[in-house]
């Protein structure tokens, strides 16, 4: 199975929920006093998801390792690596 | 006792061919061959360098032919090609002449750290992985010399990828990594995509096809000569192959 095929196959199973909700055909006092609520828990769950997507991508994003060390160290080689080069008689 | 010896002698005939494809690196392939000699001569492994130029109008060739000399035939194989041709079948150009049993890619910008390469195979023998990648996104590894909208595109897109395509790897569109050579052509050979996007979908086919994946924390210094591209049309490129990839993998 495709990965579009597994989120049109949840996508639809989850919309199958709230729709047998909102459409009364799960008779519950709590779901009728929760309508309004439930009307609206699609928007709520994806501005939820926004959130956090943004929130992680953020945290990533100020925690990105700079790696001066890593840059310092290969610049140190490439002076040492040209030198040696030199001396082997390497011109370029 | 039977199995360290069978096992020791399996270590000896291994053999690492790293493909370096080239275009206008004359000023890094030197420094670049003289970082994986200084790192790989110590590591006692088998190796060989592939270069394979693709007519590189700076005269990338001709350092290469220097090189061999410098470091012998057996050390440094050279496949030029004519023209640019694309990194798949470059890659496939520099398999066929490879006698290792493992395969290494890597860039020629310095960007990739040969330091690195020992423990790609470490890992790769500890685990019996089918195929390692570098990754900047995990444990230890990083990048130098991003800004802030760079790593916010990188980090976005990342997400994006993850969230979609849960690929069971944290480095998608990095190219430093270690594959057993029938994986790696098996590999090519399913892969239609073409340009940087091609790493991405050689580690999605490799998941669809079942080959273990290992992963070793890199850091990754951006070029330190020459220009780094990111630009709206590497954006389209990206955002197509991620849908193609979603719907067909």
């Amino acid at each position: 199975m495709t990965k579009l095929l597994e989120w049109i196959s949840v996508t639809s199973a989850a919309f199958a929920v709230w729709y047998s909700l909102i459409g009364g055909y799960v008779k519950h006092p709590f779901i009728e006093q929760n309508m309004n609520l439930i009307i609206i828990s699609p928007i709520i769950f994806v501005i939820l998801f926004g959130l956090y997507a943004v929130t992680v991508v953020l945290f990533r994003v100020f925690t990105f390792n700079n790696c001066e060390d890593a840059a310092k160290e290969l610049q140190a080689e490439i002076l040492e690596a040209k030198k040696d080069l030199h001396d082997l008689g390497l011109r370029w | 006792m039977a199995a360290a010896t069978v096992d020791s002698e399996i270590t000896k005939i291994d053999k690492y061919s790293i493909l370096l494809p080239t275009y206008n690196e004359r000023e890094n392939l030197p420094i670049i061959i003289w970082l994986i000699m200084k790192y790989l001569d110590n590591s006692g492994y088998d190796y060989e360098v592939i270069i394979i130029d693709d007519g590189s109008p700076d005269g990338t060739l001709e350092v290469a032919k220097q090189l061999q000399k410098l470091y012998g035939t057996s050390k440094i194989v050279l496949r030029p090609r004519e023209k640019k041709l694309g990194l798949g079948t470059a890659y496939v150009h520099g398999i066929q002449h490879a006698t290792g049993n493992f395969i290494i890619i890597m860039d020629a910008d310095l960007s990739h750290h040969p330091k690195f390469i020992p423990k790609f195979i470490e890992l790769q023998r500890k685990h019996d992985f089918d195929l390692i990648s570098g990754t900047r996104y995990k444990g230890g590894g990083g990048v130098h010399g991003w800004d802030f909208k760079r790593k916010l595109i990188s980090r976005g897109a990342n997400f994006i990828t993850q969230l979609l395509l849960r690929p069971g790897a944290s480095d998608l569109t990095g190219s430093f990594r270690l594959y057993k050579k029938d994986v790696l052509l098996k590999l090519i050979d399913s892969c239609v995509s073409k340009g940087y996007v091609f790493q991405m979908e050689m580690i999605l086919r490799a998941r669809q096809l079942d080959y273990s994946i290992g992963e070793v924390p890199i850091t990754f210094v951006d070029r330190v000569y020459g220009e780094s591209k990111l630009g709206g049309s590497e954006i389209v490129q990206f955002a197509k192959a991620l849908l193609y990839l979603f719907a067909t993998t």
